[in-house]
Formats: structure tokens, sequence, C-alpha cells
């Protein structure tokens, strides 16, 4: 039954630029306080403000369960690089880092770069699946018992532990294996927008966690089915995938009656879906669409994060732990973990142990 | 009199390489968070001027095979240091960061954002890369010779520079266009001008062209001259240089890296030294070295017997990740010399020649040494290596920085909050 399935929450904590970490670090440890999955950090070349890996790296030593997905492009950057710096994420956060992984479609991007003028975005897409593949190729290149210490061998590591990677892509080859050794989530968790046609399928194909922007729950539905259905054909256990409904929330008056769409739904708005209304009416959207099997949980941007965020957790979060919907601590320790997810093999170990994967 | 000159101290944690005694039950992890802290804590608490991190790009191959014990396992460096700016409160945080497999818009946003989220503690340790193995893991993989990675790092430097001096002090941002050799670029910086104006830039290398490069853009030169004497020549040339690019001589620090290894008595610590280099130059990394100026399989040779009859091959590829150092038929030619007067093993004579412990002695021994090597101005400071992880700095800040405080050559406490402040570098004149 569809009703038992854990709900997922998570939100993300950017808005106007802050130049210094005890902002974030507020809104962090707020969703931290709700039991929530993970908070997110949108960025982009041209989006005023600091590197959003750099910023949930600075708060990680002062936060302790919530998990930190940082947005990172691969339209630009080198893959080798992405892996590494997420995989870091990972080792100085416990465990907890995962990357939402989005591409660069503007010309303005492309030219604080000169390399290479603006792809059409089914390109982009396809390339961004290739960093996800090679990065979690790069993730599993070290075993987990690589490190061996023999000293009577004198041997810090294990060799035959160790795996190229030998990745040629369409746009970018790697060599490997990684510089960084198997981070303790062996791979952090990558999240893709999949409400687009290319992304969806990159989404399906490479993601652990896919967003889905819908304003109804048949088509939040629609979309996660097509997400499972597409996994399915990659080989991929569906029950793998977390989909979550990405809404806009905008809570700034909470006593007001919702929206007239809300019986049917939230707006539609820039692209994305918009809801308004008070967190009580927020946690009756959530329960509704997660009881009736939709979709795994919700993510959340709160359109004023220093002040709606506060309404999200100690209002819409609270009832619905209240309701029994949502937990109330971690139970775990890792995003893995929070998500249900299991923490998977190298598959390089498992290829030369002869186990199926 | 006047007061004497002042001594900068920084804190490498070098992971796992050829110096490392992994094997040492004090070892702890080379990957963990808690370990980066701990030695993090302990600069800081040593007053030291900044922590700094190599970077690995690819695991080094020996013989076709992964070299399993030279910079196994590293993690990305700005990631760590975004982290540990959250324990620290004014220890600088330097990253070596490849001039050669970034773009400079990218970088100079990281740096810029590390710079900020440590409220003016960040470094960038520019080092340039020819090496086509390497580059097999990167889009545009190998290309540059060697002159070219020089002409890229500096283009690097200075674009990294116009996108940092693009916001004015009073927050006006306005757009860039850089039309260079190496980088094209426009449009407009998003991160405002950084607590320090400009991270602190660090250069390593000692080429002519490295040398010449620092003098024109660099704040420090990281070194590896380990003689007062050939501190001295160093630190005279690099000083010499630095008119020609319109700078005074203390506005580029020279900090050599540097070993020590102390002891109760130097007698104490001289055995210690003797101890450690027997770890470090284990019977397996004894033929590795060996391997490395010959250029050949050497596995069949016993550490304990005597050198190879046979020459080296110069045009050897079984070393790769891993610049040759000079001549190897020079190279073994020196070695063998040494070894027939000495009459020394294989593993003996890779003791001998590879030696890179600095600083061996007492406490006040090795506070005396490197109070000398500044007053003789053979270099502003150091950058300390420790053998161990995470607990190599533990005895050096607590029983050796307490004597150059007394003798007055290193700070009690920092007086500034930013690395800048601590160098006493001059914050960068904006150029808008």
């Amino acid at each position: 039954m569809s009703a038992s399935r854990p709900l997922h929450l998570a939100a993300e904590i950017g808005g106007p630029p802050h130049y210094y970490a005890g902002h974030y670090l507020a809104l962090a440890r707020l969703a931290e306080q709700g039991a929530l999955d993970f908070v997110t950090l949108g960025d982009s070349f041209t989006r005023p403000g600091l590197d959003a890996l750099a910023v949930l790296s600075r708060i990680a030593p002062d936060t302790d369960r919530i998990g930190l997905v940082p947005t990172v492009t691969t339209t630009h950057t080198e893959p080798f690089h992405v892996s590494s710096a997420v995989a870091t994420l990972d080792w100085v956060s416990g465990g907890r880092a995962g990357w939402n992984a989005e591409v660069s479609t503007t010309g303005a991007e492309a030219r604080l770069f000169g390399r290479r003028p603006a792809a059409p975005v089914t390109e982009l897409w396809q390339e961004a699946g290739e960093v996800a593949d090679v990065s979690a190729r790069l993730w599993d290149s070290w075993e987990d018992d690589a490190e061996i210490r023999d000293v009577a061998t004198g041997r810090f590591v294990d060799r035959d532990k160790l795996h190229p990677v030998d990745f040629e892509g369409r746009t970018f080859s790697v060599r490997g294996p990684a510089i960084v050794p198997r981070p303790p989530q062996g791979r952090p968790v990558t999240v893709i927008d999949g409400t687009s046609g290319p992304a969806r399928e990159t989404a399906a194909r490479h993601a652990d966690v896919v967003y889905a922007r819908a304003t109804t729950p048949e088509r939040a539905a629609a979309i996660r089915d097509d997400v499972r259905r597409r996994a399915a054909a990659h080989g991929r256990d569906p029950d793998t995938l977390r989909v979550l409904v990405a809404l806009t929330v905008d809570l700034g008056d909470a006593e007001s009656a919702p929206e007239p769409g809300l019986s049917s739904g939230p707006q539609l708005a820039g692209g994305g879906s918009y809801y308004r209304g008070g967190p009580v009416d927020l946690a009756e959207l959530i329960t509704r669409w997660h009881r009736g099997g939709a979709v795994d949980g919700f993510h959340l941007t709160p359109i004023a994060p220093g002040r709606d965020l506060e309404r999200i957790v100690n209002g819409t979060v609270a009832l619905l732990q209240h309701r029994s919907l949502f937990r109330t601590f971690h139970p775990g320790g890792t995003l893995r973990e929070h998500l249900g997810l299991a923490r998977p093999a190298s598959r390089y170990a498992l290829a030369r142990t002869g186990e199926e994967a | 009199m006047s007061a004497p000159k002042q001594m900068h101290l920084a804190a490498h944690f070098p992971g796992v390489n050829n110096t490392t005694v992994w094997a040492d039950p004090r070892s702890g992890s080379q990957i963990d968070f808690s370990s980066f802290v701990h030695l993090a804590r302990t600069a800081e608490r040593g007053t030291f001027d900044f922590f700094f991190l190599a970077e690995g790009l690819r695991l080094r191959e020996h013989n076709g095979l992964i070299h399993d014990l030279d910079v196994v396992g590293r993690p990305e460096s700005l990631t760590v240091l975004n982290a540990l700016a959250a324990v620290t409160d004014r220890l600088g945080l330097a990253a070596t960061v490849n001039a050669t497999f970034n773009e400079p818009y990218e970088l100079a946003r990281r740096l810029a954002s590390l710079d900020h989220l440590s409220g003016g503690r960040a470094a960038w340790n520019v080092v340039t890369s020819s090496d086509a193995f390497t580059g097999e893991n990167f889009r545009r993989g190998g290309f540059l010779d060697r002159a070219d990675r020089y002409t890229r790092a500096a283009e690097f430097v200075s674009t990294a520079r116009e996108l940092w001096d693009s916001w004015t002090p009073d927050g006006i941002s306005r757009p860039v266009t850089h039309s260079g050799e190496h980088f094209g670029i426009a449009g407009e910086f998003t991160v405002p001008r950084a607590p320090q104006g400009h991270p602190v830039v660090i250069q390593a290398g000692d080429s002519a062209e490295g040398r010449e490069f620092a003098a024109s853009a660099a704040d420090v030169i990281f070194t590896r001259h380990g003689t007062l004497d050939a501190g001295r020549a160093f630190y005279a040339d690099v000083k010499g240089r630095l008119a020609a690019y319109g700078r005074r001589p203390e506005d580029l620090k020279i900090m050599p890296g540097v070993s020590f290894v102390l002891g109760d008595t130097d007698a104490e610590a001289q055995q210690n030294a003797d101890e450690i280099r027997r770890l470090q130059v284990s019977p397996q990394n004894a033929i590795l070295a060996l391997e490395q100026v010959w250029g050949r399989d050497l596995s069949s040779y016993d550490p304990d017997g005597p050198l190879p009859a046979t020459d080296p091959d110069p045009e050897s590829t079984l070393v790769q990740g891993r610049v040759r150092v000079g001549d190897p038929l020079a190279v073994a030619a020196k070695w063998r010399a040494l070894s027939e007067a000495k009459g020394l093993s294989i593993r003996q004579t890779v003791i001998e020649t590879t030696a890179r412990q600095s600083f061996i002695g007492s406490p006040d021994t090795v506070a005396a040494g490197l109070a000398e090597f500044v007053a003789a101005d053979a270099a502003d400071g150091f950058i300390l290596v420790p053998h161990l992880t995470p607990g190599g700095l533990d005895d050096f800040v607590d029983r050796v920085v307490p004597l150059l405080r007394e003798r007055g050559v290193f700070r009690s406490e920092y007086t500034g909050t930013t690395l800048r402040s601590h160098l006493g570098l001059a914050e960068p004149v904006w150029k808008g």
C-alpha cells in the first residue's frame, strides 16, 4: 500500500545572496531540527552569490544530521573535479552529501568560459548524464577496503582494489581512478530535476532523487510512473529512486485562506509549481498527495527562506509529525539512510569478486 | 636595537607520500575530516600563518601499476578548507589548485567564496602541469608544453585578479571583458570583493620561469632549499627580481618546505630521525626510489644488496605522474660513488641521498636553527611537513613555538584576522 511509504522532505535555503556562513547555517540547523532529509542550495555561474558547494562544505562541521545538496553544474566544469569535490563534501560531512546536477544553457554562462558556445539542451543533458555516470564510476574506483596498511609488505593500499574507469564520453574522457578514496556513502546522492524531457531520461538513468514540478497529484504521479518505468528500462530497481514534487512556496500571509487553486493543487508560475497559502494548508496538500501515492515526498523552495522555512518547520512539518506522517528525528546518520537508500557496493568490487550487482 | 625579523610558519598536511610514516601506530586516518581538524587546530594553537594542502589529480603509476605508496588518496583541497573554516578562526587556508586543468572564472569564484566564508583567510598555491599522463583525467588533456604552462598560469592569475577587481571596494559590480592568448571571457563576476581584496597567491617551484613568475605575481613562494647557503642564494635571487615588477622585497615571502625531528636531546633527536628514515625508506620504497632514478624494473634487486651495474634509461616512462629530477645518468653516478666510498647498500644509499630532514635536534636546537635561517635571510619562514598525521605537529607547537616566542622571532597571538595581515602583506591596490 502506497500510504506506508515514508514521506521525504527537503528544502532549498538559497535566496537573495549572503556572503557569510551564519545565514545558511541558521537555515540548515532549522531544517535539521525539523528532521528534513536534506537542504539544497541552488547555483549557477551567473547567479549572484557564493559557490554553493563551498557554502555547504563550510556549514557541514556545524551541522550533524541534515543532508547537504548543492547544485553543481556539469557544462563548463571538469567532471573529475566535480566528482572529487562532491566526494570530499561527503567526507567532511560524514556521509551527508548529495549534488543536484544541472546544466548551463545560456550564452551568458558560456561567455564566462569562452571555451564553447551554448549548446542545445538535449546535448547538455546527455553530457550531464555522462558526468553523473563517470562520477559514480570514480566513487566506485576505490573499493571500500582498498586501504590495507600492510606493514609486512610495506603497502598502504592494495592496488588491485583501485580501478581505472577508462570513461570515453562524447565530449570528455577520464582515465581514473579517483584521487579521493571512496566516500562514506559509497556514492553521494545524485539529484536531478526530471520534469523536462531531456532531463528526465538522464534522471531516470542516473539520479537517486528526481524532482517533478507538477500542479496536480495526477501529473506528479504520471511523472513518477514515467521515471520509474524508464529507470527499469535501464536495468535499475525503481524502488531505489525517490521522486519529490518540487514546489515553490509562499507562506508570507499565514492567516490568509489558501489561494483559490489549492483545492485542485498549486499554481503554475515561471515554469514551476507555486503554492501560496498557510503552513497548515501546505501540510494538508502534502498529506493528500503523499497518501494518494503520487509522490515520495516534496522539495520545498521558500520564496523567502528566512521567513518561510521557519513556518515550514514549525508549522507544516510539526503538524505532519503530530499526525505521525513524518519522523521527528533522524534515525540514521547519512543522507542515504534518511532517504531509505542502500549504500551501493562498488561495481569494481562486485566484478572482481564475481558477485551479482 | 630593533626588533628581530619575524618568522612566518605554516603547516602542511601531506597525506600518504614517501615521507609519511603511516606504519607508525600513532598514525591516524589520512582522509577522515577529524585528522584535518586536529592538524589545523594544532597549527592555530601555535598561531601559525596558514594550513597548506597539496592536491592530487591522478594517482601516480610505476612500471605500469598504480604506485601504492606515493600520493595515495587526497581530498579536494578547497572543499576541505571551506569545512576547516568552520572549526578555526584565524588560521590561513591555502589550497593547491592547478592552473592547467581549471578555468579562471570558476576558480576565481571558488577562491573568492573561500575568502568570504573564512573571513579573509584564503590562499591559492598556483601549480601547473605539462604532464599528459595527468591530463588524461581532464577534458582538455595535457597538451601544454613547459613554456606555455607558465604563460597560461601568468594569464590565469592576472585574469583572476581582473575578476576580483571587477567589484569596486564600494560594492559596485562592473562587467569584465578579457581577451588574451589563453582566455577569452566576458560577463559579470558574481562574488563581491573578498575580505582580503585578493586571496593570497602562493607559487611553488624552483625553475627560472617559476622564480620569475613568483617575482611578478606571487605573495609567497614555496621552495625546497634545505641548506643555509642554498637558501641565501635563492632568497637573494628571488628578492632581486621583484624590483623589475615595481615590487618591494617584503612583498614576496620566501617559505621553504621543511621537515623536523625533535628529541629531548640532540642525540635522542638524531636517533629518532634515523628511525624515521628507516621507516620512510622501507625496503619497498628503497627499490621504488631506485627505479625512479634508473627508469627500469629493479624489483628483483635486494634492497640490502649493491646498486645495479646497468645504467639508467634516460628515456624511460616507467614512472608516471612525477617529474624525474635531474639527469638520471649523473644521479646514478653520484649514488654509485657514495655507495662505493661508504660501502652502502641500495637502501642505505637511498636513505643518505634522499634525506629531507631539515631540522633535527632538541627544541632549543630546532628553534635556534629556524631562527638562524630567518635572521640570515635564507627564508622568511617555513612550511612544516610533519611525518605523522594527525599528531605530527603537536610536539612542535608545544615545545618549539614557545622558544621561538621567547626569542622574539614569532608572534604570541594573532594581531589581525586575515592571512594577509598575518603575513604582513598589504591589501592589494584596487585596479578598477
